[in-house]
């Protein structure tokens, strides 16, 4: 089987496309548009929240998009044990929403950052990773003015207990130093899962190196694994 | 409220001029009414009209290469580029709304050119800036600086469209007046260009997106006058920016387009309903009758006059084919978007204007538009004494450097030619994952999906060029931007200008603009790259003087096959490096001169357009033949500079160099000369031989400069330099000076 991609498309999202394009034109996996306003998820194996800045983000981001009608359904969808993964604006959602603990920041630079960084995989025992190949760190690019994760003490050891603490930002050679991380995120994380292992959310923006016309093919791995497990 | 009576000094102070008023009366036949007075006052201002400036725009090739549509005939230049599709390209300046209010103003020059781009039914695919400030030891060039790159980063990052390429000026001479020049960059399938026109009699007229308000009245005559200590209160004359709106009307209106439902549409920017009601009817040789009652207004109270000189932003006007009202709706209101029917094409050629049941103003559209009945004008022109000086300047009188490498760490320290990434950093430079080449290197490389092609671009200007010599200055700014076009695998295409003046009215300045138009039109014809539209901003003064002239050149290039695709910076071990064209020990303007002695003097660098424009050639023949794994062209800071970016520019693998510099009368002349059309490759050590021989049958001269190895840049007898500190100096220069050390 095929499987589908459901990408939910919020007023001011923008990575929708560059998600469609990876999945569908790169990978030739089924991917179809959600609309904000509507509650059918379209029998998608997975939904895909895309990066942007949904119904213009002025207040906190993902505080709004977080009511949309779609995100009821993502929610009942996620609580049946669907999968869902939400990139950047997307990640900002899933907190809003209560998918995944914690909160996000103003970067510490208080600046918009957007460039290539080094990710270290915490976790390969998950649908979202368990292709990756071992030891590797993934080269993917961030882009955005609210990726600095923050949550309390007992919060992120349960994380770290529960190996839910999934990408960090490490340095080429694969140290979480300060010097790495681009936003000031507690510990340096970079992604998460739930608890289930079903819900995952992250900064980086793994559909923007799929395609090699781009030099960089580094964020397929995470699409693969997911698409492979669906398979399985 | 009672409106003011309309008399002569109302008139003056509107910024028209008398011999104005006579036409105004003249053409009306009467008196006009307050809101008609303030229609011409805003249409035939500086920044709508033209009035000054297009005599000599007229001059400029504005037809030929690929051109679709002539420049000036539509919101942006287009270009056929091939399987159907073609590319719609336009540059524009904010620079008196940056220079009071950095964050808006910025912002809302981005939101009007895209605009630009998509009233075409073009998608935005890139936007370019082109920056200008004064000393960055200064802390309000600091506010400035920042404020003008977060407001362009917001604006563009939210709206979904990279930030890819663009330049960044310091310069005393910006001092109280930034220039902010923002051009963007789209794609359409050539069945789908739509046009900004109004036809077809009682075909409804509507405006859509966001609702009018008392923001940025007066923004196009503010921006046709200086900045004086009196600016600050033209705060009120700034427009504020919604991206959020903006996205929503970018994907509303390419809907309504694809399906045919409109006959034109076109953007509010400068003079909001004014303008656009005005053009689109005179474009179309019709009429239109609007009524104001149905403008949706986001404050109480606003008059007719207010509404029609309203630049509130992310709006447009659109002429819908009758029976497509209801459908077109549906489409906004999908997208959560204002869409009301104002009023409807008549074909008595006259702008009718009602409000509250009376009648506000009666006006032939044609008699507004620029080409229409809106003045024109050659203004006296007289070269300014200090060229007298400049051109007389003794190089030889200065003083030799003692230590030629703390020479080079200074001048190669100047935030003119350090990294920009502090910039660009804050852009989001890849969504729409088509970026391929980033900012960084010569010119952006931007992938055109379903293609094995993509565009290459660039903003190019080196104001004190110009400013020593406008005419040979300009075409240096032309030239230089093809060569990055060439540097980066692409062929010219064609080329958007934003030419930001002094006030007009002083002859030195009229000189200038005049010679610098001159120059660009003779570089266009040179690389048959038509002048596809753009735009001029006159009254770029600061308290003391007129900013350098500066006419930014954006242009467009085509990389017909993805492995042409070439980068500036060095790659491999063992491979060889090439210097193409030769060292005229041309100092005159140079960043050398002005670091080291603080002087901007000389005459600009020699141009020989010919010589030019085979280097081009052999570059680009050489590439498409696989010779060449890196180009660079050599500008600001001479060839050490740029041997030193080749070395370091990709900060994943930074890789060193050991060189000889031929030199001529003198080391630091050689080292610094900022001499034009010279270009520095790479090629892999096998193709050696082949690649000698075949530029032996041109007539380029070309010297081997040495080898790519190690971990230093070694200029052989003179000095070394590790790659950490140049690297150090190239990225952390800029950062090190806005964080306060």
């Amino acid at each position: 089987m095929n499987p589908k991609f459901g990408i939910v498309v919020f007023p001011g999202s923008n990575c929708d496309h560059d998600a469609y394009y990876a999945l569908k034109k790169i990978n030739n996996y089924d991917a179809e548009f959600l609309w904000h306003k509507d509650t059918d998820l379209k029998n998608s194996d997975v939904i895909i929240l895309p990066g942007g800045f949904s119904y213009g983000d002025y207040l906190r981001t993902g505080a709004i998009a977080r009511f949309s009608p779609i995100i009821n359904s993502v929610i009942g969808f996620a609580e049946k044990g669907g999968i869902v993964m939400g990139v950047c604006n997307g990640f900002q959602i899933l907190l809003e929403a209560g998918l995944l603990p914690g909160v996000m920041l103003n970067n510490i630079s208080l600046k918009f950052v957007c460039k290539d960084v080094f990710l270290s995989v915490e976790n390969y025992d998950t649908i979202f990773t368990n292709h990756i190949p071992s030891k590797k760190l993934l080269k993917i690019p961030v882009a955005h003015g609210e990726g600095n994760y923050f949550a309390d003490e007992q919060t992120l050891s349960e994380l770290e207990r529960n190996k839910q603490i999934l990408f960090r930002y490490v340095s080429s050679s694969g140290i979480a130093d300060e010097a790495s991380n681009p936003n000031g995120s507690v510990m340096n994380i970079a992604g998460l899962i739930n608890k289930r292992g079903n819900v995952m959310g992250l900064m980086p923006h793994p559909e923007r190196c799929c395609d090699s016309v781009l030099g960089n093919t580094d964020g397929n791995f995470i699409f693969k694994s997911i698409a492979r497990n669906i398979i399985n | 409220m009672k409106e003011p009576e309309v008399t002569f000094e109302l008139a003056l102070e509107h910024g028209l001029i008398k011999e104005e008023w006579e036409k105004i009366l003249k053409i009306l036949g009467r008196t006009p009414t307050f809101t008609e007075l303030g229609i011409f006052s805003v249409m035939w201002s500086e920044h709508c009209s033209y009035k000054n400036s297009i005599a000599q725009l007229k001059t400029l090739p504005r037809s030929g290469g690929r051109l679709l549509v002539a420049a000036g005939e539509e919101n942006a230049g287009l270009i056929d580029i091939g399987d159907d599709l073609a590319v719609a390209f336009k540059i524009e300046s904010h620079n008196h709304p940056s220079a009071v209010e950095p964050y808006q103003g910025a912002a809302t020059g981005v939101g009007g050119i895209m605009r630009d781009i998509f009233t075409m039914g073009a998608r935005p695919i890139a936007s370019l800036n082109s920056l200008r400030f004064g000393s960055l030891k200064d802390s309000r060039t600091r506010y400035l600086f920042d404020g003008v790159v977060r407001g362009i980063g917001d604006y563009g990052n939210s709206f979904g469209v990279p930030t890819v390429a663009g330049e960044v000026y310091f310069d005393e001479s910006y001092q109280g007046n930034p220039l902010v020049n923002a051009m963007a960059v789209g794609i359409v399938n050539k069945k789908h260009v739509t046009s900004a026109i109004a036809k077809g009699v009682g075909n409804p007229v509507m405006i859509v997106g966001s609702s009018t308000g008392r923001d940025g009245i007066h923004g196009a005559t503010f921006a046709s006058e200086e900045i004086s200590e009196k600016s600050e209160s033209k705060r009120p004359s700034v427009q504020v920016g919604d991206p959020f709106t903006e996205k929503l009307l970018l994907e509303a209106t390419l809907e309504i387009i694809k399906n045919g439902w409109l006959i034109g549409i076109q953007d509010m920017g400068a003079a909001g309903i004014s303008c656009s009601t005005s053009e689109m009817s005179a474009k179309g040789k019709s009429g239109m009758k609007i009524n104001l009652d149905k403008v949706p207004l986001r404050e109480d109270g606003m008059t007719a006059y207010e509404i029609m000189l309203s630049e509130s932003q992310e709006r447009m006007l659109c002429c819908v084919k009758k029976g497509y009202e209801e459908k077109v709706k549906a489409v906004f209101e999908k997208w959560d978007l204002n869409c009301e029917i104002i009023g409807e094409v008549t074909d008595d050629g006259l702008l009718h204007i009602d409000y509250q049941g009376e009648r506000k103003a009666t006006i032939p559209a044609f008699e507004l538009v620029l080409g229409g009945g809106a003045p024109v004008y050659i203004r006296e022109q007289k070269e300014p004494e200090y060229l007298k000086h400049t051109r007389n300047f003794n190089f030889q009188s200065l003083p030799q450097p003692k230590n030629i490498k703390d020479t080079f760490l200074k001048v190669f320290s100047s935030p003119n030619i350090v990294s920009k990434q502090w910039v660009y950093h804050q852009y989001d430079t890849m969504v729409r994952t088509n970026t391929i080449v980033g900012p960084g290197c010569d010119a952006a490389v931007i992938y055109i999906k379903g293609t094995s092609k993509a565009l290459s671009m660039k903003t190019d200007c080196n104001s004190r060029y110009v400013y020593l010599n406008p005419k040979e200055g300009t075409k240096i700014a032309v030239a230089e931007c093809a060569r990055n076009i060439v540097c980066s695998g692409g062929i010219p295409l064609g080329v958007t200008n934003c030419l930001n003046f002094g006030n007009p009215y002083k002859p030195e300045v009229y000189w200038q603009f005049a010679q610098a138009i001159a120059g660009m039109g003779e570089a266009c014809r040179k690389f048959d790259t038509p002048v596809t539209g753009g735009n001029v901003s006159f009254y770029n003064e600061s308290p003391d003087t007129a900013v350098y002239p500066t006419p930014t050149i954006g242009m467009v290039g085509l990389v017909e096959d993805l492995n042409h695709i070439t980068t500036s910076y060095f790659k491999d071990e063992g491979d060889v490096i090439y210097l193409i064209g030769e060292d005229n020990e041309d100092l005159g303007g140079s960043e050398y001169l002005k670091i080291i002695h603080n002087i901007v003097s000389g005459n600009c660098p020699e141009i020989d357009l010919d010589k030019e424009k085979k280097l081009q050639q052999t570059i680009l023949s050489l590439i498409r033949n696989g010779f060449i794994k890196s180009a660079h062209d050599i500008s600001e800071g001479g060839i050490v500079s740029a041997l030193a970016e080749c070395c370091i520019i990709n900060q994943e693998k930074p890789i060193g160099c050991e060189v000889e510099i031929p030199v001529k009368s003198r080391i630091d002349f050689s080292l610094f000369s900022e001499s034009q059309s010279r270009i520095i490759i790479s090629i892999s050590n096998s193709k050696q031989k082949d690649f000698e021989v075949k530029l032996q049958e041109t007539v380029i001269p070309f010297s081997k400069l040495g080898l790519v190895r190690g971990k230093s840049m070694i200029i052989k007898n003179l000095f070394e330099v590790p790659m950490e500190e140049l690297s150090d100096i190239y990225f952390n220069t800029i950062p090190r000076i806005m964080s306060g050390e």
